[in-house]
């Protein structure tokens, strides 16, 4: 299997060098075709790899691909894992990318830019594939890094754009935050295990369990809830969560097809995935995971409210990923592992389909991105409004479609929790289920319904996007439909995840949700019958009324609740209390430093100081600055040369 | 083990002697100066090779001896040898000087055999420095290492080079005399001036803080390492851009590789001492100086600062042994960090010397190192652009190039010495990438920015291949550092165990 595997990271990689550097010599055409050979190929075997491990029970996979070093006794190495738990990311990654892939053909199909991006898109692959099939922490940090890379040259991808170049700029340090802890994390794991990898780690975890460490003079810290909160910090920046997401709506600025891909359905989860994959090492800190399951509680519901007042389409969705994000963590929080991998897959599918449907609606209104200005284009775009459909009823977890199973699985898990912070998480998951079935089809009925578009130069030019379109929605949408269905029952409640995710018994709330589980058609009517399905019906029907029966009624709530709007406006003003604090605060410490420090004192006082000294002292070397310096000390050297010479005596 | 044929006597005379012979070819025949130099450079560079293809990387013992008595009255020898901690300094010295030779093809029309004589002649003397295994040939190298550099930039260099080349020879000068005299000093206590017998050496206490302080004189001031830093800034501005590169990328590594062979094994005892001084110095370098670099305007200078910045993980590396040798939690890692502090040099030699080298692609078209001159480069010179936004990535230490793995290993190996080391120490990663980047958005990123902008064109096979090679030396180290670790594994440990028995009679 060695050579699948292999084949499976390198094939994006070559397809990434040919699309970025031989761009002019293979033309727009053969940039497109090596970047989607390359992933087409990682997909297909993705999916023989996941076939195996369900039909032909496959065991895991671990083993070293080259080592990267040894020293100090310590292995630094280069190698696969390849349990289910990679098995099901393979497939999600490689599926929505092979998507976006084909998508961009028409999507970039004007742009400068063509052959950059496919190249661009096929290393993201790569470097993703990279992070999941690592077996050791320093692959983790690697894949880690690189596909904070790619987001960085993608968000970036129309480089005149001053806004975008903020943006990715920004994504990236706000990114490295959480990487600081990420690595200080990978570094008390180097010290304590002695190793960086997994298998190692992880069996050794138990021994750790209770070891007590110094950090702060005599005070004790549990090293569990030190490396994983420390830990948990790379997964915040890369996932976005409160308080490090403020990067991910800003990441807007990139193309759509990587919004759809990076920014919503592979690499914001990786912090996910990657607590997913601790859960040995999370499992032995109830601290840590109450820290994991407020930030997430936290994260899903304020982010969710937001995007209720959001006017650019993709930044409704961008918000939306946050909020989802967030119910992920909180699954996490909960030792709902499996739960939160579930909504991880179910989320790919159907955020992608909803990005690129909103890249459709964007083509179709000409990079008119203010869904104020849409309206009406279900007549225009009939495909595009009908996945759509789908995609947000997968979202808002309507009964029966993918997103439902994963959403209802995550907020019982939250309900049977009992550690601390878990009634907290439930109230916030459960009101964002109103809140997300607002902001969703608030959107869909503002852009689909109602007057057709105000400008009418628009409606001229408006018309259903092209096959390259609109296939990658079509079989997007499938899976957001059917998928839970089909999975709930061996993924969540069944044996899939043994031996790869660890839940100590006392923790195991999906275990007791599964109690009352008796395959997902039963599950969606326990659904029907509960609170968030109230909720989330509640959550349309306001959104009904408010922007198709009553569209005036949205000004009057805007001018009454001037305040919480303008508050949600302003995103709670985090960005602005960024800006001050750490952008205009580290540039006035760089200023200070810079002009009293070195300046003044070191240069001032000391260097120019001592040589004024040396010039009032010494009435001979008068100027300093004449050259005498270079020949005495020339003269210094040539004197010590002849001195030693002629004391030669062969 | 020595060899069959004098191989370091040859990589130090080959570029000095060839360097006099392209002064003798002069200027009139400036391409066959240029011609010559660049045989010179690149046979230097082949020359050195077997150097690591020969080498065992098995033994700690020096390799390539020569010896031979060069003023016996005072027991001066003409020692050379190598072991795993110079041989990897060399090969980048050889390396390095290539793309100098380069780099300055048709930048240089004035007087362009002095130019490239000096920089042969830099090579040899710097190889020599690294070398030279009696301390009285490590110190006439060391001086005569001064001579070419002050040419380079009291010749070649920018407007207010005069005050640059005076603050660098004074700060450096200054250094160096209390290391003569500490020499001297182990000179009577040993009888000679041989520095493998300097590492016998009984010392009390109080001798050796004293030496210790002389060597951190010579070698803070070569790294430089806050607070004698501030002539790094000024001597980089002024200089040509091989000035820069070869400052950068090699003569910075002198003074690391003067604490590895001098401070630590002479000293072991006031190291441990004093090891709260330069730990204390190294991370004060990480942090306040990437401050610093965040608000540069002159990209040049922005650039110093980062690598005094990132030469302070090598120091912090070399000196948190003591530390993490003492925390009982830590069963290993003093050679990690050691490791780390040693790749952190060969990496910063790579990345530097190509910062450099991008920042005079545009100068050489622009005339201007400032900031705010540029804006939109990537719209006229997409290939420049790429190779920039790369070594930019690098030296914000990104995973898969070599500027990760040293501190990488440097911040593993800091967490065993205590948490706060660690976490000071990463803040490189935030800080570092902010100014990197932050330079990269404001020169390369943008619309164009002004009409000279638009003028630009990108660069030539010649500037390609420069950058091009360097690109994958660091992705090379960066995707297998294995090799480098390996041929100096045996070397730091054997100091390792050599600093841990005490030299206090």
């Amino acid at each position: 299997m060695e050579t699948v595997y292999l084949t499976i990271v390198i094939a994006p990689l070559i397809g990434a060098i040919f699309a970025g550097l031989f761009r002019n010599q293979i033309g727009r055409v053969g940039a497109h075709w090596a970047a989607i050979l390359g992933v087409a190929i990682s997909c297909a075997l993705s999916f023989f790899v996941l076939k195996s491990f369900i039909y032909d029970g496959m065991l895991t996979y671990n083993e070293t691909v080259y080592t990267w070093m040894v020293t100090d006794g310590l292995r630094f190495e280069i190698g696969f894992l390849v349990d289910k738990l990679t098995a099901v990311m393979l497939v999600v990654v490689t599926f929505v990318s092979l998507m976006v892939h084909i998508y961009t053909i028409g999507y970039m199909a004007d742009d400068d830019g063509y052959q950059r991006f496919f190249s661009y898109i096929a290393l993201f692959t790569f470097s993703m594939l990279m992070l999941v099939m690592a077996n050791n922490f320093l692959q983790l940090f690697f894949g880690w890094e690189a596909v904070g890379l790619v987001s960085y040259l993608l968000i970036g991808f129309y480089f005149k754009k001053e806004t975008a170049i903020f943006a990715n700029m920004k994504a990236f340090l706000v990114n490295r935050v959480g990487d600081f802890g990420f690595i200080l994390g990978i570094a008390a794991i180097a010290m304590y295990f002695d190793s960086l990898d997994y298998a190692e780690v992880f069996a050794a975890a138990p021994q750790l369990a209770d070891t007590q460490i110094h950090i702060f003079g005599d005070e004790t810290w549990s090293l569990m809830t030190v490396i994983c909160i420390l830990l948990f910090i790379g997964a915040m920046g890369k996932s976005a969560q409160m308080p490090l997401h403020v990067w991910l709506p800003d990441s807007m600025e990139g193309p759509t097809p990587i919004s759809a891909l990076i920014h919503a359905a592979t690499m914001v989860t990786a912090g996910i995935f990657m607590v997913a994959r601790m859960s040995p090492l999370f499992e032995f800190s109830e601290t840590a995971l109450s820290f994991v399951l407020v930030i997430g509680a936290t994260t899903a519901f304020f982010t969710g409210l937001i995007g209720i007042v959001q006017n650019d389409i993709k930044r409704v969705v961008a918000y939306s990923t946050l909020s989802q994000l967030g119910y992920m963590t909180v699954a996490l929080g909960v030792s709902a592992y499996s739960a939160g991998i579930f909504h991880l897959m179910t989320h790919a599918f159907f955020k992608a389909l909803l990005f690129l449907a909103a890249g459709s609606v964007i083509m179709g209104m000409h990079h008119d991105q203010d869904i104020r200005n849409m309206g009406g284009l279900k007549k225009y775009m009939p495909i595009t409004y009908w996945t759509s459909l789908l995609g947000t009823l997968a979202l808002i977890g309507f009964p029966g479609f993918s997103g439902f199973f994963s959403k209802d699985a995550i907020i019982e898990a939250v309900r049977y929790s009992t550690i601390a912070g878990s009634s907290y998480a439930y109230f916030m998951v459960v009101a964002g289920v109103f809140v997300t079935a607002l902001y969703s089809f608030r959107m869909f009925f503002l852009v689909f319904h109602g007057e057709g578009p105000r400008d009418k130069h628009a409606i001229a030019h408006l018309h259903e996007s092209p096959k390259v379109i609109i296939w990658p929605l079509i079989l997007l949408a499938i899976p957001s439909v059917i998928i839970g269905y089909i999975t709930v029952g061996p993924m969540l409640f069944g044996d899939w995840f043994n031996g790869v995710i660890f839940v100590l018994p006392e923790h195991d709330t999906v275990a007791r949700v599964g109690e009352s589980f008796h395959g997902p058609f039963g599950f969606i009517l326990h659904g029907i019958l509960g609170l968030p399905f109230i909720l989330a019906m509640s959550g349309l029907f306001v959104a009904w009324f408010i922007y198709v029966k009553n569209p005036s009624i949205a000004d009057v709530i805007k001018s009454r609740f001037e305040v919480i709007y303008n508050l949600l406006d302003k995103k709670y003003g985090i960005d602005e209390l960024y800006q001050y604090l750490f952008a205009d605060g580290s540039r006035g410490i760089g200023k200070v430093l810079w002009t009293l420090g070195d300046k003044t004192i070191i240069d001032g006082m000391i260097v120019n100081g001592s040589a004024k000294a040396v010039e009032l002292l010494s009435g001979v070397v008068r100027h300093v600055q004449t050259g005498y310096i270079y020949h005495y000390a020339f003269a210094m050297i040539m004197g010590l040369l002849v001195m030693l010479t002629l004391f030669v005596n062969f | 083990m020595s060899a069959d044929w004098p191989i370091l006597s040859a990589t130090i005379w080959l570029p000095i002697i060839g360097g006099l012979m392209v002064i003798a070819i002069g200027d009139k025949n400036s391409n066959n100066a240029r011609w010559m130099s660049l045989a010179v450079a690149v046979m230097t560079f082949v020359i050195s090779l077997p150097l690591y293809s020969g080498f065992n990387p098995g033994t700690a013992e020096m390799q390539f001896v020569e010896r031979a008595p060069w003023i016996s009255y005072f027991n001066i020898e003409y020692y050379l040898g190598v072991d795993g901690i110079s041989m990897p300094l060399i090969i980048l010295t050889t390396f390095i000087s290539i793309f100098v030779i380069v780099a300055a093809w048709e930048v240089i029309q004035y007087k362009v055999s002095y130019y490239m004589a000096a920089f042969l002649i830099m090579e040899g003397i710097m190889v020599g420095v690294f070398s030279a295994l009696d301390a009285m040939l490590f110190y006439v190298f060391w001086e005569a290492m001064l001579i070419p550099m002050f040419l380079i930039i009291g010749v070649w260099g920018g407007p207010n080079r005069v005050y640059a080349t005076i603050k660098f020879f004074l700060y450096t000068f200054f250094g160096s005399v209390f290391m003569l005299v500490a020499l001297i000093y182990m000179y009577f206590q040993a009888g000679s001036f041989d520095i493998l017998s300097f590492h016998t050496l009984k010392l009390t206490l109080n001798e050796q803080i004293l030496i210790f302080i002389a060597f951190l004189m010579a070698f803070a001031v070569k790294v430089p390492m806050w607070p004698v830093h501030t002539w790094l800034p000024d001597a980089h501005v002024e200089a040509p851009t091989g000035g820069s590169v070869i400052l950068a990328a090699i003569m910075l590594k002198i003074g690391g590789y003067g604490f590895l062979r001098f401070s630590l094994p002479i000293t072991p005892d006031a190291s441990s001492e004093l090891d709260w001084l330069i730990i204390s110095m190294s991370l004060i370098a990480v942090v306040y100086i990437g401050f610093v670099a965040l608000v540069q305007q002159d990209m040049k200078k922005l650039i110093a600062y980062s690598s005094i910045a990132h030469m302070g993980f090598v120091t912090l590396g070399f000196f948190m042994i003591f530390m993490i040798t003492a925390n009982p939690d830590a069963s290993t890692g003093a050679l990690l960090s050691l490791q780390g502090g040693m790749v952190q040099m060969i990496s910063h030699g790579f990345i530097s010397a190509a910062m450099f080298l991008c920042v005079g692609v545009l100068y050489d078209r622009m005339h201007s190192r400032e900031i705010s001159s540029y804006g939109g480069v990537v719209n006229r010179m997409p290939w420049f652009a790429a190779f920039m936004v790369f070594f930019a990535m690098s030296n914000a230490g990104l995973p898969g190039t070599s500027g990760f793995v040293g501190e990488f290993m440097v911040i593993l190996a800091s967490f065993r010495a205590n948490f706060w080391f660690a976490f000071l120490a990463a803040t490189t990663l935030i800080i570092g990438a902010a100014y990197t980047l932050w330079m990269v958005k404001r020169v390369v990123f943008g619309e164009i920015a002004n009409e000279n902008v638009a003028k630009l064109e990108d660069i030539t096979g010649r500037e390609t291949f420069i950058l091009a090679s360097l690109a994958v030396a660091v992705l090379a180290l960066g995707v297998w550092p294995g090799p480098l670790v390996d041929v100096m594994e045996v070397s730091l440990a054997n100091l390792l165990q050599h600093v841990s028995v005490t030299k206090i009679p």
